[in-house]
């Protein structure tokens, strides 16, 4: 017999009481779990879409004066004096802080070429990540292996390039592999070739022009992987195009700011529930704890009883509020998105064992912290008042 | 000083106009041992002085001391300790925990006792044995009779052998048979060197004690003792504990 009995046989005895506080915390916690995990959900659903949406950060020469315009660089007739990057540098962005955030890095190089008797940009690109970088993009034809390459529509239409035929690009002939379709930007002008390729034909061996990079910028402030990128590569520019991540990143941080809201709400009820409910138990005991003080109990042992009544219920109240949320996740998550997500079977739901352990720390702390104001009432109790209660 | 020493106390109730004072400057002494009954009308003050003698109420005024202590002069939590390790409550309805079995409710003072569980069981066991319920620890309060839980309450009482035993109207609840039983087991305690003070309505029940406090509005108006006592039965020729049954029963 210890006061860890008692606890348990005043639960056992007050089962209706008991399992309204049970209610009160379940609730709370679940409520909490099906909001964090639904934000969290989101986001991870946010983070693949933007994989969609390509290149989010440029790296480009460092110039004084001289505009660029693809992609924010103009090339045009002083393309030749740009300075450039070397390929290597790029291999140190994969040990930046941020790098877990960095999705795919592609270099690029740009330089005029002549096409018979015409000038057009030849533009030298990693296509093992040209699906991240541009998942937008339509080829007619197929990739270009190392002597081919890729046109843009318009290119192809000004030039008349032909797929499957060869074409002389500076005089080295290559085949073209296929043909975009046109996407309406500046790509559609261009003549796309495998780096080593246009770097051989350039003249220009190890070295790029610009760099783009997909990074997934939902934990971290984007400009603040542009600044770990410009730290490591001095002679580039690095520029963020924020738009699509920041106005994604706004409407999540904006429902994040919605749900906290809501779970403190839900908390704070689920705590007024514990409380009301075990102020009404400890009225209920007066005559019990007036006797326990009667033959030796210390007030805090009176409180060490009702305190672990509380956190018996609240670590049950733990558990259930996690799995109650996860399944209640489960079924919201239908709703935000039928159908959609990557495995087709809606947003997947995230099992994280950290929101469990965060579920029942919270469960405890709510069920203790709402339960410490009545424990104290009752070991504050006057044993004489209690025992003449009785 | 006596073992139980009480001076000048006092004990009042509410402020001002309606204060009421419940004791008035009582002063007596106990010696280890000895069996003491408390007399005197409803509202006499014997229940508030009871529950100073309990540590449970703190006086207005005066000095309660127990083996040389000066009971409130200690903290909440060391009259805590006290009531534990020196006092042992029978209550007049009992007051058993209904949800536990009657050897838990023998066990709740050892609760706050460092000591092993089979220790404490076979304490509570021993305890139910010396008032006659071996073998009824597994039960609980509402599948025993009323004697039955006038019983553990003693047993509760005495299980960790605190040197006092208080008792209010330990009989008030009981029939004849078990307010002859109830008064053997609290005598055959004292015999065994409990000091024993008991609140009772019941002179007849008085009179096993050694000696009889009367309180009459808060004042010790007399103290009789087992001299005048002996003169009394030998009038009436009447055998202590017949006589008590009788008069707890028409009580």
């Amino acid at each position: 017999m210890n006061l860890w009995d008692i606890a348990l046989k005043n639960l056992r005895r007050r089962k209706s009481k008991a399992a309204f506080v049970l209610v009160g915390l379940t609730i709370g916690v679940s409520a909490v779990v099906v909001f964090i995990s639904i934000a969290e959900a989101l986001t991870q659903n946010i983070n693949s879409k933007l994989e969609e949406y390509g290149a989010n950060i440029l790296i480009v020469p460092k110039t004084e004066n001289l505009p660029l315009s693809y992609g924010g660089i103009s090339l045009g007739g002083v393309l030749f004096e740009m300075q450039e990057i070397h390929e290597e540098e790029l291999a140190k962005i994969r040990e930046i802080a941020n790098a877990k955030n960095v999705a795919a890095v592609g270099p690029m190089l740009l330089g005029a070429v002549e096409i018979g008797s015409r000038k057009a940009v030849l533009a030298g690109m990693d296509f093992q990540v040209a699906s991240q970088l541009r998942p937008w993009w339509k080829i007619q034809g197929s990739q270009p292996e190392e002597e081919g390459v890729l046109a843009g529509a318009e290119a192809a239409r000004i030039l008349g390039i032909v797929v499957g035929k060869p074409v002389a690009v500076n005089g080295r002939s290559l085949v073209v592999s296929g043909i975009l379709e046109a996407t309406g930007s500046q790509d559609d002008q261009i003549l796309f070739t495998p780096l080593a390729t246009a770097q051989s034909i350039l003249h220009k061996e190890g070295r790029i022009s610009l760099a783009e990079v997909a990074a997934l910028c939902s934990g971290c402030p984007i400009e603040e992987m542009v600044r770990q990128i410009s730290a490591i590569i001095p002679g580039a520019n690095v520029m963020a195009i924020k738009q699509v991540v920041e106005g994604r990143m706004a409407t999540l941080n904006q429902f994040r700011k919605a749900s906290y809201g809501l779970s403190a709400i839900v908390v704070l009820v689920g705590a007024l529930v514990v409380l009301v409910t075990m102020m009404g138990s400890v009225r209920e005991r007066t005559a019990e704890i007036g006797i326990f003080r009667a033959i030796g109990f210390r007030s805090s042992h009176i409180m060490k009883i009702i305190l672990l009544e509380a956190g018996i219920v609240s670590v049950l109240a733990g558990v259930l509020g996690y799995l109650l949320g996860l399944g209640a996740t489960k079924i919201a998550l239908l709703f935000f998105a039928p159908g959609g997500g990557h495995s087709g079977h809606g947003i997947a739901l995230p099992v994280d064992p950290w929101l469990a352990g965060a579920a029942l720390a919270l469960a405890i702390v709510l069920g203790l912290t709402a339960s410490f104001y009545p424990a104290r009432v009752a070991a504050r109790l006057d044993p004489c008042e209690a025992l003449r209660s009785l | 000083m006596s073992y139980i020493q009480v001076d000048n106390l006092n004990k009042q109730y509410g402020e001002g106009e309606a204060a009421v004072l419940a004791v008035r400057g009582i002063n007596f002494g106990i010696e280890s041992g000895e069996l003491i009954a408390i007399m005197g009308e409803s509202g006499s003050g014997k229940s508030t002085l009871l529950t100073v003698m309990g540590a449970l109420n703190s006086p207005t005024r005066g000095k309660y001391r127990v083996d040389e202590i000066d009971v409130y002069a200690l903290g909440q939590e060391e009259r805590a300790d006290f009531r534990r390790n020196y006092l042992g409550f029978v209550f007049q309805s009992f007051h058993l925990i209904p949800y536990l079995t009657v050897r838990e409710n023998v066990m709740l003072p050892l609760t706050p006792i460092k000591i092993g569980k089979k220790q404490k069981r076979a304490m509570a066991e021993e305890a139910l044995g010396r008032v006659g319920l071996a073998g009824k620890g597994g039960r609980l309060p509402n599948q025993i009779s009323g004697g039955e839980q006038e019983r553990v309450a003693i047993a509760r009482a005495m299980v960790n052998k605190p040197p006092i035993l208080l008792a209010d109207e330990p009989t008030g609840n009981l029939d004849t048979k078990n307010t002859r039983e109830m008064m053997n087991l609290l005598t055959q305690l004292n015999s065994d060197g409990m000091t024993i003070i008991m609140v009772t309505h019941n002179p007849e029940c008085a009179q096993y004690a050694r000696r009889t406090l009367h309180l009459s509005d808060g004042l010790l108006m007399e103290e009789e003792n087992i001299i005048q006592r002996q003169a009394i039965l030998a009038m009436t020729h009447s055998p202590e504990s017949a006589v008590c049954a009788q008069g707890a029963s028409v009580s």
